[in-house]
């Protein structure tokens, strides 16, 4: 396990207590919202998309833009935004993490929306999110998502 | 495995065409205009409520389709079910003889004639593409139970469009598809060649153009109102480039027709000298009937016609086979 003893020790502390979790989750809210456009899906992807949330994306696409995007790169369903997927790319290329947008994102858990994804993620529920590279070496495994 | 995924394994031209389905209880005005592509093209695409339009289903239709002789290709978009009735779907298709699908997010509700109406998007096209590629050759569902028996030889395909920003990325995104489980991909309208060169060549470069066929799509415009329609960003995906536009505003005012049926003729022809393009898609609705005179144009009508065995057996009796249900 690559997460830390001390990051996993104190998620656990603060899932334990009702009111803690309520205030963690509020927070990551309050600072996730304005900085990535985050919606709490609760199973946070923006490590690997370039950190713009693909759940602002009107059809929720975690896998890459869809073939609609404008010219200048307007979202297809409100022209007046730009496709969370074209800010995302060049946020990757800048930062030379294209290759991250490759991997293959599994479908969400709609039970998760509205959770901590940092309790989640120091709890190990989201270690499946994404694959390890682009899946093209040898068929990825999709494993079970109920 | 089925006779769209034979042809294209045995490296031959091939075309593909959309079909689409009717607004009605009938599949009968459908297979009519189907009956003036038969022996011309290899397969048909049955649309999945395109541009959010309701219309028949894309199940039913297929049927339809491969009734009046020709093989389906059914699509199904992400637009409209969730991940428990896409699968039941796939199975149903499955058990049909329906093997070659084609997987795609979807047009938004909002484009559509029913704009109220709540999008579902659960999975998405690289989900559903990797969900079918677990049924077939997993046998199992999403939710890890057991398929008894799984669908057997199921043809997959996907959609992408080249011409899209970020440019750069569509390659990528192409690639994330096969990496699902695209055996084939159909492209949106391609007016600039180069582009699409390019994009092909990024694929070739992965050595992904011989696991996946790429056909590209081919449209034709009629009339310089279509052409305003297709020019004017209204069309999700749809690039007209400038050069594009100058040689068909050019034509004049009635020979926009002309001028597009030659354009679409030469796009064919260019297109299928790329290698790692094995085809076409015709993206030309209402246009079947000067389906064979364009395809003639481009000189890829060789060996077909009415009657030609282009795809699928054809029997004694001059009546296409079905695949047997379950085969």
């Amino acid at each position: 396990m690559r997460r830390r003893w001390l990051s996993q020790w104190i998620g656990a502390l603060v899932e334990r207590q009702p009111l803690a979790r309520r205030l963690f989750t509020a927070a990551e809210r309050k600072s996730k919202e304005g900085l990535f456009g985050c919606r709490m899906c609760g199973q946070c992807a923006l490590p690997v998309t370039g950190y713009s949330c693909p759940m602002g994306c009107p059809k929720e696409l975690r896998n890459g833009p869809c073939g609609g995007v404008g010219p200048g790169g307007a979202c297809e369903v409100y022209p007046d935004r730009r496709c969370v997927w074209v800010v995302g790319y060049e946020r990757a290329a800048s930062a030379g993490h294209v290759g991250d947008l490759r991997r293959l994102q599994r479908p969400v858990d709609h039970r998760r929306f509205g959770e901590s994804s940092w309790l989640n993620y120091w709890a190990g529920r989201d270690d499946q999110l994404w694959t390890d590279g682009d899946g093209l070496a040898s068929p990825p495994r999709l494993g079970s998502i109920p | 495995m089925s006779a769209l995924a034979e042809r294209l394994a045995a490296g031959q031209l091939t075309i593909t065409s959309e079909l689409s389905p009717v607004r009605g209880a009938s599949a009968a005005a459908m297979q009519e205009r189907g009956r003036l592509l038969a022996g011309w093209v290899d397969a048909v695409n049955l649309t999945d409520n395109q541009g959010a339009h309701v219309r028949m289903s894309a199940w039913a239709c297929a049927l339809a389709a491969r009734a009046a002789g020709l093989e389906p290709i059914m699509q199904m978009t992400c637009r409209d079910r969730n991940r428990i009735a896409l699968q039941s779907d796939l199975l149903g298709a499955a058990s049909a003889g329906l093997r070659n699908l084609v997987f795609m997010t979807g047009d938004h509700p909002k484009f559509g004639d029913h704009p109220g109406a709540k999008p579902v998007f659960d999975l998405d096209s690289v989900t559903m593409l990797w969900t079918a590629r677990m049924m077939r050759d997993e046998g199992r569902l999403l939710s890890g139970k057991e398929l008894k028996p799984p669908p057997s030889g199921l043809f997959l395909g996907a959609v992408e469009n080249p011409f899209a920003p970020p440019e750069e990325f569509r390659a990528a995104r192409a690639a994330k598809k096969i990496a699902a489980g695209a055996q084939f991909l159909q492209t949106q309208y391609v007016f600039d060649v180069a582009i699409f060169e390019k994009w092909v060549a990024a694929l070739r470069d992965e050595g992904l153009t011989s696991r996946c066929s790429i056909l590209a799509g081919i449209g034709v415009v009629r009339s310089s109102r279509a052409l305003d329609f297709l020019a004017s960003g209204r069309v999700p995906g749809v690039v007209v480039p400038p050069d594009v536009q100058r040689r068909l505003r050019g034509a004049g005012e009635g020979n926009v027709e002309r001028e597009g049926h030659r354009l679409a003729a030469e796009v064919i022809a260019r297109v299928c000298q790329i290698p790692g393009v094995a085809g076409v898609h015709l993206l030309t609705a209402g246009y079947e009937k000067r389906v064979p005179e364009l395809l003639e144009l481009a000189g890829v009508a060789h060996g077909r016609g009415p009657g030609a065995a282009t795809c699928g057996a054809v029997t004694a009796s001059g009546a296409r086979a079905v695949p047997a249900a379950d085969g």
